[in-house]
């Protein structure tokens, strides 16, 4: 429960973004400010300090303070501000992608599973296909084509500057890993003695799938949900970090991280802040993980408690 | 068993074609833009994109157009680079491969050695401090963005604790070839090596502990300690090699993955020139040919090494001729 508490924390946080950057920066966390200077002690700093050797100009670390708590990056903007911002999207995406890989894998595991068939063969054949398409190459060269010219299909069109994109790449590859079980365990509740006896009694195909299939899928998904946004979280960064995922000049904590590679011997915070960020979700969401699976899963409990 | 070995070859072939179709869906058949346009790079001249266009056959039918992409990239492999004009992609790619087999080999010896290490003092001190204490640091190491740890590694051996006795035998990020220099080699990945180890030390560890916990439960093991073997034979014996099963397919699926491309983040991360690194280079300006060729050939190794791990099972272990 405390991993559901420290969750709760970070996504309100991370929604008071606007409050903080107007009333605690004080400064626009999208626009550069080069030649800003904020007040510390009743004193006006500059935010771009020139270096000791005289050549050049260093952001400002952090002053531990209202303004610029974690320091400014290259391009004189708050840390603090745009760590917030960033993680509005980066739990977005990472949300986001979860429901579509969930409903998507939930869809393809039931149809491919209960029709049987050929159906289920063409199905499970494509899983196999994209389960053994790495999953970073996958979304590497999704992204690379998508984030070049964007996507339209159809009615629809999608910028190439889109949070969809990385949302919806995010979900797709992942899409095998609950598909497949998903598949199965569809597969071995149609042979279960509860739908023979609902089969027996006359009952019709579409109330024994909503009746008696979906509730069980329903508590996989349930369970898979909290780890694989957990998983995706540190795909959004990955790929963020590779400058293929959120766009310049919108953030995420994989973007930040990336700003703030230039200037890590320098100001390290401005890459290490994302990183811990990113690191507090993921083991929350893990521990999130196990606590509901074990309320779910009787037998896990068992097996813990050995 | 050759039965089911060929059978085995036919499926990869499967999947190898059914990759190469779905790559070049990706790259050649994706709604939205002139897939010239996207190959030729940001900005190109109208007179590249007519070569792109002509080279590609992408005014012809798609079946030319895919059997054109795969004669570029396996045949004649004189798929260009159009960002940097002229430059081949194919033989870069082979030249880097060296770099990221060294910096996945030395971690995969260090991550097995580690997490077995982990899984069973877990396993035999479970329930105490000791394994609450294990299990919580492989969770932290499974919850870190690997390129994040590379940075903070960096920042620690390159710069704040660099003049310390304690990391002043780094050298500088690159690569020294094994051939020109073994020692030079060795020092220059150990830091690497162990970023990369440091993921997979987490999640092999706690995989390794649930099963020995699980099999120590089994009868077999009853059976051990009825015999009256010492707990150390029991679990190094006994329960730890029915344990490694699982281990050694993880292994061979992540091996894999990471020498066909998923070492990339570190490799940028510490400098080092491999298949990897390339990658990233043509992400940043978008150099699409050379995105395909990494893919591909990152892709075709996974599956060929994943094949070759099936077959080695069904020779090594009986059951898995059966289960086919």
């Amino acid at each position: 429960m405390a991993a559901a508490g420290v969750l709760v924390l970070v996504v309100l946080a991370c929604l008071s973004a606007p409050i903080y950057a107007a009333h605690v920066s004080m400064s626009d966390p999208f626009a550069s400010n080069l030649d800003g200077s904020i007040t510390i002690g009743g004193q006006s700093v500059d935010i771009m300090q020139s270096t000791p050797t005289g050549l050049g100009v260093t952001p400002i670390g952090p002053t531990w303070a209202g303004q610029y708590f974690l320091g400014a990056d290259d391009q004189g903007r708050d840390v603090a501000a745009r760590l917030l911002y960033g993680g509005c999207n980066s739990l977005l995406i990472a949300g986001g992608a979860t429901l579509i890989c969930l409903v998507l894998a939930g869809f393809i595991g039931i149809v491919a599973g209960f029709t049987g068939g050929i159906v289920d063969t063409v199905l499970a054949r494509g899983l196999d296909v994209l389960w053994a398409f790495p999953v970073y190459l996958l979304a590497i060269s999704l992204s690379a084509v998508l984030i070049s010219r964007g996507l339209r299909l159809g009615p629809v069109t999608i910028n190439s500057d889109s949070l969809l994109i990385p949302m919806a790449i995010i979900g797709v590859v992942y899409v095998p890993y609950v598909a497949r079980p998903i598949r199965g365990q569809v597969l071995s509740l149609a042979q279960s003695d509860f739908v023979l006896a609902a089969r027996c009694l006359g009952v019709r195909r579409p109330r024994i799938l909503l009746k008696d299939i979906l509730p069980n899928v329903t508590t996989t998904l349930i369970v898979f949900a909290p780890l694989m946004m957990a998983l995706n979280m540190l795909t959004e960064a990955a790929l963020s970090f590779l400058s293929i995922g959120v766009q310049p000049p919108a953030a995420s904590w994989g973007t930040i991280i990336l700003d703030g590679e230039g200037l890590l011997y320098t100001r390290p915070m401005v890459a290490i802040a994302p990183g811990l960020a990113i690191m507090v979700t993921v083991v929350a969401l893990n521990f999130l993980g196990d606590g509901v699976r074990e309320a779910f899963d009787p037998r896990a409990k068992l097996r813990v408690r050995k | 068993m050759i039965l089911v070995l060929l059978r085995r070859l036919g499926e990869m072939v499967f999947v190898l074609f059914s990759i190469s179709i779905l790559v070049f869906l990706i790259f050649f058949a994706t709604p939205g833009a002139d897939p010239a346009a996207r190959i030729a790079g940001r900005g190109a001249s109208p007179e590249t994109l007519a070569a792109v266009r002509h080279s590609f056959g992408l005014d012809r039918p798609w079946p030319v157009q895919y059997g054109l992409m795969m004669k570029h990239l396996f045949i004649t492999q004189d798929l260009t680079s159009f960002v940097n004009t002229g430059q081949l992609v194919v033989p870069a790619v082979l030249q880097a491969v060296p770099v990221t087999l060294s910096l996945v080999f030395g971690a995969a010896v260090l991550w097995m050695v580690f997490a077995v290490l982990v899984g069973v003092a877990a396993a035999t001190w479970r329930g105490t401090i000791i394994d609450r204490s294990l299990m919580m640091l492989s969770l932290l190491g499974v919850s870190m963005p690997v390129f994040w740890l590379g940075e903070v590694a960096n920042l620690i051996t390159q710069a704040r604790f660099h003049d310390t006795w304690l990391f002043s035998w780094v050298p500088a990020l690159g690569y020294v070839p094994l051939t020109q220099d073994p020692f030079m080699w060795f020092k220059t990945l150990l830091v690497p090596w162990t970023v990369l180890a440091v993921t997979y030390i987490g999640l092999y560890g706690r995989v390794l502990r649930a099963n020995l916990v699980e099999a120590l439960n089994e009868d077999y093991i009853r059976t051990a300690r009825a015999k009256g073997l010492s707990e150390r034979q029991v679990i190094f014996r006994h329960a730890l090699r029915m344990s490694l099963i699982t281990l050694v397919s993880m292994f061979g699926l992540d091996f894999g993955a990471l020498v066909g491309g998923g070492a990339l983040l570190i490799e940028v991360v510490s400098s080092l020139p491999g298949v990897g690194m390339l990658t990233y280079q043509a992400l940043q300006n978008l150099d699409l040919p050379f995105i395909m060729a990494t893919v591909m050939y990152g892709a075709i190794f996974i599956v060929v090494a994943n094949t070759a791990v099936d077959m080695l099972y069904v020779v090594i272990d009986p059951r898995a001729r059966d289960a086919r």
